[in-house]
């Protein structure tokens, strides 16, 4: 038996409406263990422009490497109540802020491990599907092994990687256009 | 949890990608909004991996019992005709989806959201917030109680106007299987020119998109109904399934 899939179509300027009570900013539960991060950038249209009724969406691992999901086969701890699922709505400037952990490496095809990274889902008004891209994390060493990363041009890898800001936090930013334009994946 | 599936290693099926023509484009130049939000570079193909392969989960517990009812969540009644929508939610091997989180979100019965950005000079309702959520059950079915939203204009084009529409969000077993899609009505005269619906460009997967009038589950002196299932990303056959 083989359906049809349903058709995705756009979010719509009103997504608030409908999505918004899960609005989840702080990704990781208290008591979940790792490095905390603060991850935030701008969501930025062909114009430049600040996307001001995007959202977000965030799906990551624990810090062991452990994703809150039944199908992931690995024995190691998950801690309770650790969903790893974050919702951020773009604030009137296109900007996004979020804080979490970071996770361990989950493992990747053909017996490889991935970077530590976190998987992102984009939707806004004027785009009839979602979008998936991925951050990564500076200075990690593990990012010149990773198997999808090495699968991006060079030139582009860098618009996965999240940078040092002054502040001590990281900043990565959505760039759907241009110059620096964001590499979202077909998986 | 041990499932029978896998491969030949031990890894977790795939998702097999979607059948031509039937998703949107990021670039169609009728939905005149895409032209400054479309890539403008090739996605890159990449393998699924248990990043993608699994997905958030959500419970009975993130949910009130009366989140289903957009007629209920407020002091009075809300203006306009009931409708009773329902379905069920399946993967592209006609398999149910049971426990997955469903979000509707939609305009009052004048067309109106009650949204700080919808100016259309439309009547709001205070008894109605127009949003909802649910749970499918073991079966994957789900059901909705609200009002019959109403048409209204955007500004696409000249004169343009959305047919009525049910936005839904569904989630499904994977970040694969992430679906946001819109439910259209039967027999609406606006279907043909809207840029949405049209952006689909097999017209059996657009058909999809419109819900069926379902006599079965009307309630008599109380409802009309609808049907509306939902078919979310299936997995290619594994040898072990076969």
């Amino acid at each position: 038996m083989s359906l049809y899939a349903s058709a995705n179509q756009t979010v719509g300027p009103y997504l608030h409406i409908g999505l918004d009570w899960l609005t989840t900013r702080d990704i990781a539960a208290r008591g979940a263990k790792g490095e905390r991060v603060a991850i935030e950038g701008r969501l930025l249209d062909g114009d430049g422009a600040g996307v001001n009724d995007g959202l977000i969406e965030i799906w990551q691992a624990n810090s062991h490497g452990k994703y809150a999901h039944a199908e992931d086969p690995q024995t190691k701890p998950l801690e309770r109540g650790f969903r790893g699922f974050g919702r951020i709505p773009t604030d009137d400037k296109g900007a996004f802020r979020f804080t979490t952990i970071k996770p361990g490496r989950v493992p990747g095809p053909g017996g490889t491990l991935q970077a530590p990274h976190l998987v992102v889902a984009v939707f806004m008004r004027g785009m009839l599907r979602h979008l998936a891209t991925r951050i990564y994390f500076p200075d990690e060493q593990s990012n010149t092994e990773d198997p999808v990363l090495k699968l991006v041009p060079p030139a582009r890898r860098a618009t996965l990687i999240a940078k040092n800001t002054a502040k001590g936090g990281l900043e990565w930013n959505i760039i759907l256009q241009g110059k620096n334009e964001t590499v979202f994946f077909d998986f | 949890m041990n499932k029978k599936v896998g491969t030949k290693r031990g890894e977790l099926p795939r998702y097999r990608s979607y059948h031509p023509g039937t998703q949107p484009e990021y670039n169609y130049p009728p939905y005149a909004s895409t032209q400054k939000r479309c890539p403008t570079q090739p996605l890159v193909v990449a393998p699924q991996t248990l990043s993608e392969l699994t997905g958030p989960v959500f419970g009975y517990d993130d949910i009130k019992p009366t989140d289903n009812d957009l007629t209920r969540q407020h002091k009075g009644e809300p203006i306009g005709e009931r409708i009773v929508v329902s379905g069920r939610v399946l993967d592209e091997n006609a398999k149910a989806v049971p426990h997955t989180l469903v979000e509707i979100w939609q305009a009052n019965s004048s067309g109106r959201y009650p949204h700080r950005t919808d100016q259309h000079d439309a009547p709001l309702d205070p008894n109605f917030a127009g949003a909802g959520r649910t749970m499918t059950d073991a079966e994957g079915r789900y059901r909705f109680i609200s009002i019959r939203p109403g048409e209204y204009p955007w500004r696409n084009h000249y004169n343009a106007w959305r047919p009525a529409h049910i936005h839904f969000s569904l989630f499904g077993p994977a970040f694969l299987t992430r679906m946001v899609t819109q439910m259209y009505f039967p027999g609406d005269p606006l279907l043909e020119y809207d840029p949405m619906y049209n952006s689909v460009a097999d017209e059996k997967a657009r058909v999809r998109l419109i819900s069926a009038f379902d006599w079965e589950n009307t309630v008599p002196e109380w409802a009309l109904a609808y049907r509306f299932d939902i078919v979310l990303r299936g997995r290619d056959a594994t040898p072990l399934e076969r």
